[in-house]
């Protein structure tokens, strides 16, 4: 029997939620008043918590590294957000985004949790247009929606290519109304360094204030962490620069389980890496895939001519081209999943077909969708018998209204306009499904401290749908938090103020002041990016779209003993006590160098293909991820022990009493 | 490409700071400007220097964190890009590039390049939202049909990133340009204007409390402004603020 309860309610699947919501504890609005609550990282999952939090009542006192909480990489997302609305009557509904989020998780995922997921989902669509969010509409005057990959309805909302920052603005909005009421506090340029425990209950944290370089103290009657992914492990993602695991991965030293570490998504569509000089990678969003098609040449010696940069990719025709994702998936055609996206390009280009210099990229082409819509355009607007560069240049216009901001950024980063080529994109790592394990309450395995965004674990099963991380991040700050948490601090009403006096706040915060120091006392002779890059190779190269025993074992050796140069090689200039960015990055890299080992124990561990975790030896005969359910379909949560590979593996095995287990097909 | 640079180096808010030359050789066309300034940091490290601090964080310029003033413009000589999307190709092999922070009186340095802007997050704390608490009861998302050119137009505003150019490269170093944006966005939209007399007043007013200076027109702001927000909103914003300052309160 696992010491892990999920807390999942009994009762059929649609009434888990309400029955539970009919029967958790409230806190009344005069005892809120007493009750602080600290949120570390302000993105839609940390941002939306703060706002609704404080607009109960509780005090808030929120966190963000960067030098507002509207920065947070939530901002970054493109393409949409998933919500069960049915707008189109296409055939959606509750039980549909359910199903199509377990099953484009490969299986991996928690029932209760996502059925919940989709449940909530069209309140988000509600509440962000009732703080202003101005998502795209119809000339109707009624919102717009477009289709995401693994889905075949459109229920996508959103606001060209920034859905992202429209719904991180409006959260920030909603946090700035409370933070002029005073009922947030919020303390920008603050790194949470540690998790400070009292009677085995999360009474607050240990932060960096950025600017003055100080430790400070922060008490608070229960601790919700919103700190994102960790893709950063890899050096090169499509994360922001200082996107870290720092606050997820001390909570995970103090005793809350990592869940599946190893579930790491690669995003088929990011403009493809140009040289050692790069620093981040960036994406295309998804919504690219409605309209572009990918493809590489068909014959060798024309992707050959290409690379070598004597043929270009409008020379060929259509029967030269190999439009490979309609080929293998007829069904799904250009909008499969991300992981079969991603693993289908990588498979082209180990097979010689790659195009770009490097050999390392595909075609995604738009000639298709541009003339598709010029005719369309030709028609609505009366231009009679229009020539064909009437029609395209019509079609331009269409596509630019679509994706005007995406391909300008294309533009601007590579010099190549896809209004007239075809744009070059390659996989990138994006985004984590793992994360900290929690229960249905989103609480971890440490009493009063919560993970919630793409920080925990529980609704991505072994894969994430396009458009679903924005809908979970809302979903878990808007309106599953506040109930939950008022159901835990509806034990403290008569605690009071925790003090930050406490001795176990004075020792963490000296443990933490130590760990700095021994990072600054090393003075050797590497920066902290020469690790994090060397770092980023290793997990890429053994741990990132393929994986195998054998190289993951070498991997566990070789981030070992990178751990070790590190510790003895790292150079670290200027003083403590004052704004030091390289403090900032010797922190977040000394966490990666030990979550990238968990990682790979937790690939190895697990013997099976699902979703993003693609091991070698586990593939059907056409290359598919074979999934093995009776062995494996598990959450694989780890308690840290003192050592990243000598963590100890607890599995909560999943119940799917509403979706049958079935062989994942996009044919 | 072989440049160089003359940075503003100044080590705390109470230090008077000063413009410090460093060359730079093999440069790469292709690298964006803050990778440019990694490379410069590498060598400052390799070579026991304190590298040289500047904001960045999502560097596919939509956070808002970069902020750099380049050859005496906000975000260098390219258009519509912030510095993280300014490519090392915008500059010829042999050029000097003075590289400064934003200055205002409203953003204090506080390191080097590095400058503290929180006073856009007060002055939206005035009244950069619509007062609507998270409930799930509120109603229906196409309860209320928004015309389309009102909707686009909104969404325009709201494409703002708050970086602060606008301030930046304007004379008077006004936030007239950030602050229309969030007053156009909710104007525009059924849902925002319940509240807009008082956020017009309450914004504006905040915004002078910070010391930012008055807008004279010069047009400067929508040009630096990477994400092309219009002049149109700042005189939308007056329109407002006319509208609320000559009516009685509600």
């Amino acid at each position: 029997m696992s010491i892990l309860d999920s807390k999942i309610p009994t009762g059929p699947i649609d009434k888990k939620w309400s029955t539970y919501k009919n029967n958790i504890r409230l806190v009344n609005p005069a005892n809120k008043r007493s009750i602080d609550v600290i949120i570390v990282g302000t993105g839609l999952a940390g941002g939306a918590a703060a706002a609704s939090l404080a607009e109960l009542g509780y005090n808030v006192k929120a966190f963000c590294f960067q030098d507002s909480p509207r920065r947070a990489h939530s901002i970054a997302a493109q393409g949409g957000i998933n919500a069960a609305k049915n707008y189109q009557g296409d055939g959606d509904s509750v039980f549909r985004l359910f199903y199509d989020t377990i099953k484009g998780g490969d299986y991996r995922s928690r029932e209760g949790n996502v059925y919940r997921l989709a449940e909530v989902s069209a309140s988000i669509i509600d509440q962000c247009v009732a703080q202003g969010v101005p998502f795209a509409r119809e000339y109707g005057g009624l919102l717009d929606n477009r289709s995401f990959g693994g889905a075949q309805v459109s229920r996508t909302f959103y606001a060209k290519g920034q859905t992202g920052q429209q719904l991180l603005l409006g959260a920030y909005s909603a946090m700035s109304r409370q933070i002029g009421k005073g009922k947030i506090k919020m303390y920008n340029r603050h790194e949470m360094l540690d998790l400070v425990i009292v009677d085995g209950k999360a009474r607050g944290i240990i932060a960096r204030n950025l600017v003055t370089g100080n430790l400070e103290r922060f008490s608070g009657h229960a601790v919700v962490i919103a700190s994102g992914g960790y893709g950063n492990v890899f050096f090169l993602s499509t994360n922001a620069m200082g996107s870290n695991v720092t606050a997820a991965w001390r909570i995970h030293k103090k005793g809350a389980f990592f869940a599946n570490p190893c579930y790491t998504q690669i995003h088929p569509t990011c403009i493809p890496v140009s040289g050692d000089h790069q620093s981040k990678l960036t994406l295309m969003s998804e919504s690219l895939r409605n309209d572009g098609r990918i493809w590489v040449p068909k014959r060798k010696e024309d992707a050959e001519a290409i690379r070598q940069g004597k043929m270009k990719a409008i020379e060929l025709t259509e029967d030269q081209r190999d439009y490979y994702l309609e080929r293998r998936y007829p069904a799904f055609g250009n909008l499969v999943p991300r992981d079969v996206a991603s693993r289908a390009a990588k498979e082209r280009c180990d097979a010689g077909f790659g195009v770009n210099a490097t050999g390392e990229a595909v075609y995604l082409d738009f000639a298709t969708a541009i003339e598709r819509y010029g005719r369309e355009k030709a028609l609505t607007s009366n231009v009679e018998n229009a020539s064909l560069e009437t029609i395209i240049e019509l079609g331009r216009e269409v596509v630019k209204s679509k994706y005007g901001n995406l391909f300008q950024m294309y533009y601007k980063i590579t010099d190549d306009d896809p209004y007239y080529t075809p744009m070059m994109i390659y996989p990138a790592v994006h985004y984590t499904m793992g994360g900290i394990w929690v229960d249905y309450n989103l609480m971890t395995t440490i009493k009063g401290c919560y993970a919630t965004g793409e920080a925990n674990f529980s609704d991505h099963g072994a894969n994430r749908l396009g458009a679903s991380a924005l809908m979970q991040g809302l979903a878990d700050g808007y309106f599953v938090l506040p109930y939950t948490i008022a159901d835990y601090v509806a034990d403290d009403i008569r605690t009071g103020k925790i003090s930050t006096e406490l001795p176990e706040f004075i020792a963490t915060e000296q443990e933490v002041k130590e760990r700095i120091e021994r990072l600054m006392n090393i003075k050797g002779t590497k920066s902290v990016d020469h690790f994090h890059k060397r770092l980023g190779k290793i997990m890429w190269d053994k741990v990132g779209m393929a994986r195998n025993a054998e190289g993951l074992r070498w991997a566990i050796d070789e981030i070992q003993k990178l751990r070790d140069e590190f510790y003895s090689d790292l150079r670290i200039p200027g003083q403590i006590n004052e704004f030091n960015p390289e403090i900032d990055k010797a922190n977040r890299v000394a966490d990666f160098l030990e979550l990238g080992e968990l990682m790979a124990l937790d690939a190895l561990e697990r013997n099976e293909s699902c979703g993003g975790h693609f091991r070698e030896e586990y593939q059907t005969e056409e290359g598919e991820a074979q999934r093995d359910d009776d062995q494996y379909a598990y959450v694989a949560a780890w308690e840290y022990t003192g050592k990243p590979s000598e963590a100890k593996l607890h599995k909560e095995e999943l119940v799917f009493e509403n979706i049958k287990l079935v062989q994942r097909s996009y044919k | 490409m072989k440049l160089t640079l003359k940075i503003w180096r100044q080590k705390g808010p109470n230090d008077k700071g000063q413009m410090v030359t460093y060359p730079i050789d093999n440069i790469d066309g292709d690298m964006s400007f803050l990778e440019m300034l990694d490379v410069l940091n590498e060598e400052l490290i390799h070579k026991g220097d304190e590298p040289i601090a500047f904001d960045h964080d999502c560097r596919e310029g939509i956070c808002g964190m970069c902020s750099l003033y380049i050859n005496g413009e906000a975000h260098g000589p390219d258009r519509a890009v912030t510095t993280c999307q300014l490519h090392m190709r915008k500059f010829k092999d042999g050029e000097t590039i003075y590289i400064e922070p934003w200055r205002a009186k409203a953003f204090p340095v506080i390191k080097d390049l590095v400058v503290d802007r929180s006073a856009f997050d007060r002055i939206m704390a005035a009244g950069g939202f619509v007062s609507v608490n998270t409930s799930g009861n509120t109603v229906d998302a196409n309860a209320v049909p928004i015309p389309k050119a009102d909707a686009d137009k909104a969404f325009e505003a709201a494409t703002c990133i708050g970086c602060g150019a606008c301030v930046a490269s304007c004379v008077n170093a006004s936030a007239m340009l950030f602050v229309s944006a969030k007053v156009s966005q909710l104007a525009l939209l059924p849902q925002g204007k319940v509240e807009a007399r008082d956020r017009v007043l309450n914004m504006v007013n905040m915004m002078d409390e910070e010391g930012f200076g008055n807008c004279t027109n010069t047009g400067a702001c929508a040009v630096e402004c990477p994400k092309e927000i219009s002049l149109e909103n700042i005189a939308r914003m007056n329109r407002e603020f006319l509208k609320a300052s000559l009516s009685s309160e509600a």
